[in-house]
């Protein structure tokens, strides 16, 4: 990863003080020893009218993967990785190293200079910028007055079907101070790269704030940064889901949280995720349940609903992913919620295409946006489980019509709305699946409607009540 | 006085104080059996005589009788228990576990009580205790029996408590010792014409008359009669004569059915409501003498539950027998197996709806049974319903067991209408599904290659996650493979991996003849194919208009398109006709394990996430670096060495581009897809994972279409020969330095067991190119190679051994017929283990 910072002659005199105020001298080429690799500076141009330092970070890729496994690490996968290229943290411990008197504002030989605003010019390469997120260099140095420029990187011509390659060379250019700079690179980098690669602790908060000091708390993306910067740390649950998700690359949880954000996008004007859980509560209080099962219950978004609920004994959120659940429980504050509290919250880890025991007895079982995540040829083992096997007096299923999605613009044709979504049904297709259920295990449903309906189209989610007797 | 002690049950001693309870029990029972209300008050809190743990000890002493009669252990309460009301617990405890309360009284003169009180230092029970005790066992022991004890024994005086002499008996359905053979015949209702020929087909020999029938059964073999002899049928009388003669010649078992039962209370004169078909018994029955009436009831009455037979190994009841019910006796127990488990509800067609035990059944025993008529018997999780519906028109069937043979015998005439069509029984629709505590939780598998494979409880969680929402259906899921591990590091050189160290590993491991088979550079693909859709319903269980499936290495299917899976199971399909492979192997089916290439089909994501742009990203960094290095060069400042080494950088980057551009090709349709079948897994009867090599590889070479199936490279090698192992060697030399992936080294025999354990099934040796992929562009440089020369195998060797001992004991299982749940439970541990961290770069 390399990156060059240049600076024209000012006022205050050549351009090649630079070398001053970075602390380096112009003429030598120096090497620097980091945690994991050793840094270069050097300067290709040192001119009066203009100077350009280079800051070059060689990684070790075996000590990166060796430190594998270490608390806070994060896992490198089996196949290589882009680290000893791309700008990532890395290249923000080196600024921190190797530039730290410019980064923290000293210059003994020119004092004047370290406090004047100059025209300088920063070049970064391999910039990630990840499919999604092409605009965020520009959401995140724009409000800070840069100039950008953003040259993405192509992919070999065998591969450029898929279009350019998910890096960029990015160029800014302003007028500010050079600590300013170095600080704005400090703090945005590892934002951009999303991966961060120590842990994420306290001391980590004091850094954000120092060196984000007098600019971070106004800039617009503020939340984005402290998010991402102080991302929460992987479970250990989750580095082994990953490493059996990666198969073929797809898949990972961060994918699948991607396309739950890309689902809630599109529904976003709806607020329909909101309704929906709405609309579940509603029919549970029709119903008169008093012991509900959220069978694929996610991160307990309808459990959060249910746990507030007046009349409810007990609510158990069920899922297969583990580390989903983990989160369900921070979510829901599992663990201070008082012994008595009502209604009783349990979450369990199961999968609804093996029978559960624990599923038995209850008085409603809501199925919210599930079967479309489920293979069709495993449907009726999921079906077994539910409606045979658990047989709660009442089954509350939603799923999107996929009638709708001609409404959502930034949906192609025919596309389903979530990656994980195996189907979408139309209204007449759900009823006939709802209807066959229904007859086969001797229950009687009523379908309905959540969201705003279209006069030709019908609502964006349906729902299918099921009721048996006694 | 000898006490005659039903084992299991539980046994109560009643008695006051210093009436020698607990010496009766050291001196008759083993120490680990006698559970004291003193030793628990002392465990939980050191003093047996303080009165205010009593409570707390009794808690632990029910805690640890109920473990233990769940378990079927006799177990002994060391307590006074001389209140009904101290006793009412031990009775429902027993009830629970469907055993037989049993009450040994000790009524010992309280004098004699009293004085050995007094003898007890530190421990003595007032007198006046002692007393009251004595006269409260005095005032309720008469009551016993109609408290819910089974049997009861008044030891009266110390005299009779001293000479008690304690026998076990077994139960009476516990007939563990009779190992058979056995002829197990399914519900015959009055059938007697089916009946008779099914006997002969058996190999019995029936002569004598109908009203005196004789019967000289084969050597050794006995008939059990599954129960539901009589009614609906019109041989009622001759049927009942002929199990009565079998049965007291001891050439037969019988159970009783619920028919009976019925049958038996209306010969007793009792009211019953006369119907499905008990009409047509009792009208038979009205022309025979009343002593022969006589006689069926009482031979009804006799009859045991059910029986557990063979060393536990068969159990045998007419409607069935959940496991925790097995070799018990209660009035549950008793339901249960002439009626069944049922809910209670009842069907559209008025019959009670069952809850489908059979499902559920998760016990080691075989369970065979009947009641339930089903159009077809079939083994489900162990259980065979027997009752294919004879006198509906269906078959009288038969079990040789222990053979597993299934003989039956069509009805010549339908003899009574059924309420409901045969096909809409519970037991012929409902799959073996698969319940959540198959799966969650720490489990460990035996295995035949290796005893004892663990797999925790989280590494279960992880793989419950994949199964339960990508994977293919389980019931497909008969193998997953192992991971490989690869040789350990060349030790100098310029390689990482060669083939001398995949050598020496085997011929240490005592290995003398290795095959070293090209590794194709696709995705790891099992097969399994049937040679029709016929054989997935009644192999697989399962609808599949394909014939079969291909699946990923974690099980999930291959293909999201279901053309695409038609178009390559279609080319197996006839490559195996082609050969003649189906009837060569005596076979409708065969599990494959292989490559689909090319790569980049299903790894295009991770060619343009991954390699692609790891390309892209380092040559522009370098690119960049190089010209700004030299730029500060050409003033003077810059830094000739650094200068070589990013040039130097840069070209293993575009090595590293070449190396997965050689595994990429279009794939424009489904027959643009490549098969590389390299193993042979399984066929009916038959699982070959474990046979040696070479024939395998030449089965597969038959298939071979030069087209859209290809065969796989491969060479034998002596290892005791060096021209031998310096012509594989070059041979693999000459295939990675044209890019290829490399080879995988393995036991020509499979299976090797040498001095030290189980040899690994196979070693990778991959190219120096490819390891790029894996190791990154720069890892040839010689500083960084050195250190990645000290990488540790031996988790990775540990966890494939593991690993494919699971996947032989998958298809071994399947092979066998097992239930579901047994193979599952394999597949899933494959999985699990593969979230055990260890280096992925192995």
């Amino acid at each position: 990863m390399l990156l060059t910072l240049s600076c024209a002659a000012t006022s205050h005199g050549p351009a090649t003080d630079l070398g001053f105020l970075l602390g380096k001298h112009p003429d030598r080429c120096q090497s620097f020893p980091l945690p994991r690799g050793r840094a270069h500076v050097f300067y290709p141009e040192a001119g009066a009218e203009r100077c350009t330092a280079a800051l070059l970070v060689e990684l070790d890729p075996v000590a990166l993967f060796r430190g594998k496994g270490r608390r806070g690490e994060a896992l490198a996968p089996h196949y290589t990785s882009d680290r000893p290229y791309a700008c990532s943290s890395q290249l923000s411990v080196a600024i921190a190293r190797v530039l730290g008197g410019a980064l923290a504002g000293r210059c003994p030989q020119r004092p004047e200079l370290a406090e004047a605003a100059l025209p300088l010019e920063a070049t970064l390469c391999a910039l990630p910028c990840r499919r999604g997120d092409e605009d965020l260099p520009q959401r995140l140095f724009a409000p800070l007055g840069y100039e950008l420029e953003l040259e993405p990187l192509a992919l070999h011509p065998a591969a450029e079907a898929e279009g350019p390659a998910p890096y960029a060379v990015l160029r800014l250019r302003g007028r500010l101070r050079l600590r300013d700079l170095l600080r704005h690179l400090y703090v945005l980098l590892p934002v951009l790269d999303r991966r961060k690669h120590y842990w994420v602790g306290s001391d980590e908060v004091d850094k954000l704030l120092r060196f984000g000091e007098g600019w971070l708390e106004r800039h617009p993306e503020r939340e984005l940064v402290a998010r991402r910067a102080l991302r929460a740390q992987r479970f250990l649950v989750r580095e082994a889901l990953a490493r059996l998700a990666d198969e073929a690359g797809c898949d990972t949880a961060a994918a699948e949280r991607a396309a739950r954000a890309e689902e809630d996008r599109l529904e976003a004007g709806l607020r329909l995720a909101d309704e929906r859980v709405v609309a579940v509560c509603a029919v549970l209080r029709e119903l008169g349940a008093r012991t509900v099962a959220d069978l694929g219950c996610g991160e307990g978004r309808l459990l959060a609903a249910l746990a507030d609920e007046p009349g409810l004994d007990r609510v158990l959120g069920f899922d297969a992913n583990p580390w989903i659940l983990e989160r369900a429980a921070v979510r829901l504050r599992l663990g201070e919620r008082a012994p008595d509290a009502r209604p009783r919250l349990e979450l369990v880890q199961g999968a609804l295409s093996y029978r559960d025991p624990r599923l038995e007895g209850f008085d409603a079982a809501v199925l919210a946006e599930v079967i479309e995540h489920v293979d069709p040829p495993r449907l009726p083992a999921c079906e077994r489980t539910v409606f045979g096997a658990a047989r709660p007096r009442a089954v509350v299923v939603t799923t999107p019509n996929r009638e709708y999605n001609a409404r959502f613009a930034g949906l192609a044709p025919g596309a389903l709305r979530h990656r994980d979504h195996r189907f979408e049904w139309t209204r007449a297709e759900f009823r006939a699946w709802a209807e066959a259920v229904a007859n086969r295990f001797g229950y009687a449903v009523e379908l309905r409607s959540v969201g705003p309906e279209d006069p030709s189209l019908g609502p964006p989610c349906q729902m299918g009540v099921f009721r048996r007797d006694a | 006085m000898k006490i005659e002690l039903p084992d299991p049950s539980l046994v109560v001693l009643v008695g006051a104080s210093g009436s020698g309870k607990s010496t009766f029990a050291r001196r008759h029972f083993l120490p680990t059996e006698v559970l004291g209300s003193d030793a628990c008050r002392g465990l939980v809190c050191d003093d047996e005589t303080d009165p205010s743990a009593t409570p707390d000890a009794f808690e632990v002493l029910a805690f640890v009788a109920g473990k233990r009669l769940a378990r079927g252990r006799l177990t002994v309460i060391d307590a006074t228990n001389v209140r009904a009301d101290a006793r009412r617990p031990w009775i429902a405890l027993a009830r629970a576990h469907h055993l037989l309360p049993v009450a040994v009284v000790l009524d010992v003169e309280p004098g004699l009580c009293v004085e050995r009180n007094r003898a007890r230092a530190g421990r003595s029970v007032p007198r006046r205790a002692v007393r009251t005790q004595h006269h409260e066992l005095r005032r309720s022991v008469g009551r016993l029996r109609r408290e819910g004890f089974r049997r009861v024994f008044r030891l009266r005086g110390a005299a009779a408590v001293e000479a008690a002499e304690v026998i076990r008996t077994p139960l009476w359905c516990d007939r563990r010792g009779e190992r058979g053979p056995f002829d197990i015949i399914g519900d015959v209702h009055g059938c007697y014409d089916e009946l008779a020929e099914l006997l002969g087909r058996l190999g019995y020999e029936l002569s004598g008359t109908p009203q005196a029938p004789e019967v000289r059964p084969p050597a050794g073999r006995r008939v059990v009669f599954l129960g539901d002899l009589v009614d609906r049928g019109p041989g009622v009388v001759p049927v009942l004569r002929l199990v009565l003669h079998m049965v007291r010649a001891g050439s037969a078992l019988c159970l009783p059915g619920n028919h009976e039962v019925k049958l038996a209370r209306a010969l007793r004169g009792r009211r019953v409501k006369v119907a499905h078909g008990l009409a047509e018994s009792l009208e038979q029955l009205a022309a025979e003498p009343e002593a022969f009436r006589r006689e069926v009831a009482e031979f009804i009455d006799g009859l045991v539950s059910h029986y557990v037979l063979d060393e536990g190994r068969l159990v045998v009841a007419h409607a069935g027998l959940r496991e925790d019910l097995q070799g018990r006796a209660s009035g549950a127990v008793r339901s249960f197996c002439l009626y069944g488990e049922t809910s209670g509800e009842v069907d559209e067609y008025g019959l009670p709806v069952r809850h489908d035990w059979a499902a559920r059944y998760r016990g080691s025993a075989q369970v065979v049974y009947g009641h339930t008529p089903v159009p077809e018997a079939r083994w489900v999780n162990r259980t065979l319903c027997l009752d294919t519906g004879c006198v509906f028109g269906g078959a009288l069937s038969a079990l040789r067991y222990p053979e597993g043979e299934i003989v039956s015998v069509p009805a010549r005439r339908v003899y009574c209408a059924p309420q409901r069509p045969l096909a809409a029984g519970p037991s012929c629709s409902a799959p073996e599904d698969l319940d959540a505590s198959d799966v969650l939780g720490e489990r460990v598998v035996e295995t035949r290659l290796v005893s004892r494979v663990v797999v925790r409880a989280e590494q279960a969680a992880a793989a419950l996650d994949v199964l339960g929402r990508f994977a293919a259906d389980p019931r497909w899921l008969i193998y997953l493979p192992p991971t490989m591990s690869p040789p350990d590091a060349c030790p100098d050189g310029p390689f990482l991996e060669h083939p001398e160290q995949a050598f020496a590993y085997y011929a240490r491991a005592g290995v003398r003849r290795v095959v070293c088979e090209e590794k194709h550079m696709g995705s790891r693909a099992v097969v399994v194919l049937c040679r029709e859709p016929a054989v997935a319903r009644r192999r697989f269980r399962i609808e599949s208009p394909q014939g079969g499936v291909v699946f990923s290495r974690t099980g999930r299917p291959f293909f999201a398109d279901p053309r695409a899976e038609a178009v390559v199971l279609d080319r197996l399909r006839d490559a195996f006709g082609a050969a003649g492979l189906w009837e060569e192997l005596d076979t409708d089916w065969a599990c494959l394990d292989g490559e689909l290439l090319p790569w980049s089909y299903k790894a295009g994501a991770l060619v343009r996430g991954q390699y692609a742009a790891v390309e892209a990203a380092g040559d522009a960094a370098l690119a960049r670096s190089v010209a700004a290095l030299e730029a500060a060069s050409a003033r003077g400042a810059g830094d000739e060495e650094l200068l070589a080494r990013l040039a130097e950088r840069r070209r293993l980057v575009g090595a590293y581009g070449a190396a997965w551009r050689r595994h990429c090709r279009p794939v424009r349709t489904p027959e643009d897809l490549v098969l590389a079948p390299f193993h042979l897994l399984a066929v009916e009867g038959c699982v070959l994972l474990g046979e040696s090599h070479d024939g395998q590889l030449a089965t597969l070479a038959r298939l071979a279409d030069g087209r859209g199936i290809v065969e796989t490279p491969h060479l034998l090698v002596d290892l005791d020969d060096p021209t031998a192992r310096a012509d594989a060697v070059r041979w693999w030399e000459e295939r990675t330095a044209a890019g290829g992936e490399g080879m995988v080294v393995k036991p020509l025999e499979s299976v090797h067991r040498g001095r030290r354990g189980l040899a690994q099934p196979a070693l990778k040796v991959r190219g120096r190119e490819y390891l790029r992929l894996v190791y990154g562009p720069e890892y040839t440089l010689p500083e960084h190679l050195e250190r990645l020369r000290r990488r540790s195998v031996s988790r990775k060797r540990s966890l494939a051994l593991r690993e494919f001992a699971l996947g032989l004991e998958a298809l071994e299982r399947f092979v066998a017929g097992e239930p579901l749940h047994r193979v599952h439970e394999c597949v899933l541990g494959v999985l699990a283990l593969e979230s055990e961290p260890v280096d992925s770069r192995l």
